[in-house]
């Protein structure tokens, strides 16, 4: 296994255009492990350590500009207030220590279901950054990025330069699902984020699909309940019938597998529960006078 | 009501010495191991070495049909690639039974057995030569339960079984059975007036220490071997590695190197002989540590068990009868199968008053992971099971779980199951009231000011619940664990102990082969020797075969065995240097020809207190030396038919209150508090005791929410053995663990010690188990529980 060392970003994409089947590594939690495995003997490692500009981020007018390798400690105490979301599920990952290291970009690039940043990803909304030596820079919309079982849209060629995610407009919730209360992968997860400005509301599902999904339907039942009875303006509480239609419709979206951390059923069930709690949570912080953006944690 | 006692402390006739017994002195190891810089057995080095690697099997059962080494030979940087035809002598080990082959030959009995070795100057290059070795195997239909095994058609996990109990199985599939019968259970149970009957599950649990299997062989001039490893027992090592070496135990010098905890997961054999056979091979040393994944191939684990049980009540709550059968998987070799049956078997009433039993537990061969020693070693699943007929019975009674258990509470004098009678304090009813008694924490207790803290609710940090769903549940439980090597085991320790003047100071020097796992044997036996010869310092010889056995540091027996063993060494050291004493002041005082003299202060003292002669003055350079074995009283083998017979030395209790908040439409479970009460005979040093009993319920916790390595019954493979699967309580999970231990000495035992280690680890789990039982009002017979079970998805 050879060790690539790019000193900037520039080599690094000369790198990977050069050697197509170089891993990127960062802080290592998802592709170490693998290796401790024996999962996977990659024949190059490309380290993005030594590049600055990866472990920066950047609030902008309308969205945060994310570099990949900023550790998640740094997403919690950092960025609580732009990106609730993705600050609850960074809270969510792992153990202190892991979170000093791990950041956004390894679970994009593994692109497995289980990863704790996607749901918060897809619910704000996020366009990842890629760019290649010979074609440049584009953004993949996150709806577009997860393309099967860890497996994700970027081209051999390509490295993950940032992630833009949308400033939070409303309150945003995360929750995820271990069999132990700290320090364990998901069973599944489930995020929500509420959107005033565009009276729309997102959702992202971890853990319950061959890749993160949204809960397409969900969303579209919920938007349109949402308008129709009027409640973006009057902020009155969400029926019980409205909410728990969402729950159901939030399981439906999942199509999990028995594995030792659960079963497909409980996976439908715990994702409709955590569903109807982030409504709740978030419509109520919504509602309520402070309208915080985090819910009511 | 039964067992009154109030558990007022027994009185200890007790030296006062600094730093002697009964004080919280720190351990000699504590800092070290905090700061990472104690030496464990892995990080040995040896100039020259080379690297020890295993391949094991990727099936459970299978022929094997050949073995391909060449290419793994051809590698730059590999020395040796050895299988079962290079073994030098004998070709299998075993504490109870040899069935283990040191290499698979002819086939492989379980998924992980090992079945060729490679050395290497590297790590990585003997890795890699491990995996260029060709197997060829045909695989061979699965024994994976008790109807797999005893089917007619059985395969024969061993053919031709020459062990002591094979002549008397009814299955050569079963390792062995024991029976219990007292009184009449059939007849008895016609006068019941409830019945409760139930079956229950327990899972295999794994010790998980955190060291994994590791050591250094280093061949010697004289054809012999110096091994460097962490066990639980040199001596039982040493006299199974020396056979598979060829060489007589004098030639195979044994040293205790750092252990990163056991658990019972190091009292069999893992590295010890792989090592060895390659540095004798290659006459170089040879290092060999097991990373995690390995490590849950290389050690045995807890038995499963499937329990099946019928209790009889009157109607005023009196115990009728009991029934039982206990199945205990053992999987494919024996390790301690046969002993754990006659724990299973003969604790299986649990602490309780029962005079009509019908009992039988069996061990299984079978193709699933070798199970043997851990923490509780079968009492532990009996636990699990009977107490959640306890509270059936109760909720049948309409009675309090708890006074419904006090008023069958065993006490002394009451008779086991067995015919044997208790012979020293047994506070069963006591130690009940006392956790039963504390206050309650308060209700939603993870409501703060600033709202809901998540920490403190079932899904902790994964923010499931702020209180939606949440049932709190409350769970009582108590068990009884023996003490020390039962069932007529010529169970002894043996302690040096040499006393001298170096640099004007009278000096101790205890050697033992007791195994330090992390109990805190060092820090309790320099307490005894400062006790007994009245000295301050005490060095502790590292632990090695040069000395006579300590017997395993396992059954809750090392304080008693060894304890015992260093006390009563001391005592003929210091006859010793009243002797000296005599001849060279005797004429000076009348006292010195009396009996009534001690050692107190780095002085000869009479009871009266008057100093005679310092230590120092009377030993001036003569080392005095005392090397004694010393023996528990002995027990007898438990009948084949009939069970009787008295097999235990002692009992140790302990009782637990669980209180959980159970999410109940997640399944979650978060523990707030698990309250324990146990009696410890005598707290020789009350930090360690306290720490004890908190880490043997925190791993009882584990078993009741989380831990379990999953077999996959279809190919019998394990499915989870890494720490990403198989999950181990956090600091988040892990509650409240109050602890109100009191001192009923038992009169046989050094200073009235009971082992404490074990008792807190059987209680915990059903206490917990029952908590969640009251929180949901299902039955959930089955542990870990998981959150499907309480969902019912």
């Amino acid at each position: 296994m050879d060790f690539l060392r790019p000193a900037s970003w520039e080599e690094a994409l000369a790198a990977k255009a050069e050697h197509p089947t170089a891993v990127p590594i960062a802080g290592g939690t998802d592709v170490m492990v693998e290796i401790n495995f024996d999962h996977r003997r990659p024949e190059y490692l490309l380290d993005l350590n030594r590049i600055t500009e990866l472990n920066e981020w950047h609030v902008g007018e309308e969205k945060v500009a994310l570099g990949p390798s900023v550790p998640y400690t740094k997403i919690m105490e950092n960025l609580r207030t732009e990106l609730p979301g993705l600050a609850l599920a960074s809270h969510t990952v792992a153990s202190p220590q892991i979170r000093n290291r791990g950041g956004v970009g390894g679970n994009l690039g593994c692109a497995s279901p289980a990863g704790d940043s996607h749901p918060a990803l897809l619910s704000s909304g996020a366009d990842v950054e890629v760019e290649s030596q010979a074609r440049g820079s584009r953004l993949i919309p996150i709806d577009e990025f997860y393309k099967g079982v860890k497996r994700n849209a970027l081209e051999q060629d390509e490295l993950i330069k940032a992630i833009h995610i949308p400033k939070a407009d409303g309150p945003q919730q995360f929750s995820k699902v271990g069999t132990r209360n700290a320090m364990v992968i998901a069973v599944c997860a489930f995020g929500l984020a509420l959107h005033p400005s565009t009276r729309t509301v997102r959702t992202g599902i971890g853990s319950a699909a061959p890749t993160p999904v949204r809960a397409k339907a969900a969303e579209e039942f919920l938007n349109a309940a949402l308008e129709e009875g009027g409640f973006w303006d009057s902020g009155k509480i969400i029926t019980p019938s409205i909410a728990k239609q969402f729950a159901t419709l939030a399981s439906g979206a999942c199509n999990p597998i028995d594995d030792v951390r659960g079963t497909a059923n409980y996976r439908r069930h715990a994702v409709g529960v955590m569903a109807r709690r982030n409504l709740m949570w978030t419509w109520e912080s919504y509602r309520g006078e402070g309208r915080t953006l985090e819910g009511a944690a | 009501m039964a067992g009154t006692t109030t558990g007022a402390p027994t009185n200890v006739t007790q030296k006062y010495n600094q730093g002697g017994i009964g004080e919280s002195t720190l351990r000699p190891d504590g800092t070290l191991k905090v700061t990472g810089e104690f030496a464990y057995s892995s990080d040995m080095w040896h100039e020259d070495m080379l690297w020890g690697q295993t391949l094991r099997s990727t099936v459970a059962h299978a022929e094997i049909v050949s073995i391909d080494t060449s290419e793994a030979l051809k590698m730059d940087g590999v020395y040796a690639v050895l299988t079962a035809d290079d073994m030098p002598a004998a070709k299998n080990y075993g504490m109870e039974f040899q069935d283990t082959p040191i290499l698979a030959y002819g086939k492989v009995r379980h998924h992980g057995e090992p079945v060729a070795l490679v050395a290497a100057d590297h790590p990585e290059t003997a890795r890699r030569a491990a995996a260029k070795i060709v197997i060829e195997y045909r695989e061979l239909p699965l024994i994976t339960d008790e109807a797999s095994a005893t089917a007619p058609d059985a395969i024969l996990v061993h053919e031709n079984r020459d062990d002591h109990h094979a002549p008397f199985v009814p299955h050569p599939n079963i390792v062995h059975h024991q029976p219990i019968q007292r009184g009449n259970a059939e007849e008895a149970a016609k006068k019941a007036d409830f019945i409760v009957k139930g079956e229950y599950t327990f899972g295999m649990q794994d010790q998980a220490f955190l060291g994994p299997e590791s050591g250094l062989a280093v061949p010697a001039e004289d054809g012999g071997i110096d091994l460097y490893v962490a066990t639980q027992w040199l001596h039982s090592d040493l006299k199974q590695i020396a056979p598979c070496l060829g060489l007589p135990e004098e030639k195979v010098r044994m040293t205790m190197s750092g252990v990163g905890g056991a658990f019972g997961g190091r009292e069999d054999i893992s590295m010890q002989i792989q090592a060895s056979v390659l540095a004798l091979r290659t006459g170089k040393p040879v290092k060999m540590v097991y990373n995690r994944t390995e490590s849950f191939f290389g050690h045995v684990h807890r038995h499963p068990a499937k329990l099946y049980y019928e209790h009889g009540a009157t109607k005023d709550g009196k115990l009728t009868h009991m029934k039982c059968k206990i199945v205990l998987d053992g999987g494919a070799y024996a390790s301690s199968t046969a002993s754990v049956v006659g724990n299973a078997s003969s604790l299986s009433v649990g602490p309780y008053v029962i005079d009509n039993v019908d009992i039988l537990a069996i061990g299984l061969y079978s193709n699933n992971p070798p199970c043997g020693a851990m923490r509780g070693f079968g009492a532990v699943q009996a636990c699990f099971a009977y107490e959640a007929q306890m509270d059936k019975l109760a909720a049948k009674l309409g009675m309090d779980p708890v006074e419904f258990r006090q008023l069958n509470a065993m006490e002394e004098g009451t008779i086991m199951p067995t015919g044997q009678p208790v012979e020293s304090p047994a506070p069963v009813a006591e130690l009940l009231r006392r956790v039963k008694s504390r206050p309650l924490p308060p209700e939603r207790q993870w409501e703060s000011s600033e709202g809901a803290d998540v920490r403190a609710l079932p899904g902790g940090l994964s923010n499931t619940t702020h209180g939606e769903g949440v049932v709190r549940g409350i769970g009582y439980a108590v068990g009884i664990k023996n003490v020390g090597f039962s069932e007529g085991f010529d169970d002894y320790s043996t302690a040096k102990i040499s006393m001298q003047v170096i640099n004007g100071e009278a000096v101790a020097v205890v050697h033992t082969a007791m195994a330090e796992v992390g109990q805190g044997g060092v820090t309790i036996h320099a307490q005894i020797a400062r006790t007994e010869l009245g000295v301050q310092q005490v060095t502790i010889h590292p632990a090695d075969t040069q000395v006579g056995s300590a017997g395993s540091t396992s059954a809750g027996r090392q304080t008693y065995m060894t304890g015992g063993a260093i006390k009563n060494s001391c005592e003929l050291v210091r006859e010793q240097v009243f002797e000296i004493g005599r001849r060279k002041f005797g004429s000076y005082h009348p006292a010195w020809a009396t009996e009534e003299l001690n050692l107190e202060g780095g002085k000869v003292v009479t009871n009266a207190g008057e100093v005679l002669a310092s230590i120092v003055d009377v030993l001036e350079d003569e080392v005095v030396s005392v090397e004694e074995e010393w023996r528990h009283q002995p027990t007898e083998a438990f009948d084949r038919v009939t069970g009787q017979g008295r097999g235990h030395v002692q009992y140790a209790f302990a009782a637990h209150r669980a209180v959980v908040e159970v999410d109940t439409e997640l399944g979650l479970v978060k523990v707030i508090e698990l309250a324990c009460a146990q009696d410890v005979g005598k707290a020789l040093n009350p930090l360690s005791v306290v720490g004890q009993i908190q880490g043997g319920t925190t791993q009882g916790l584990g078993v009741a929410v989380m831990e379990e390595i999953i077999v996959d019954p279809k190919t019998a493979k394990v499915r989870n053995p890494s720490f990403t699967d198989y999950l181990l309580p956090t600091i988040l999970d892990t509650p409240t663990i109050p602890v109100d231990y009191i001192e009923m000495a038992d009169p046989k035992a050094p200073y009235g010690v009971r082992g404490i280690g074990e008792a807190p680890t059987l209680s915990s789990t059903p206490a917990v188990l029952a908590a969640i039982r009251n929180a949901t009002g299902l039955e959930l017979n089955k542990t870990p529980v998981r959150p499907e079970h309480i969902t019912g998805t």
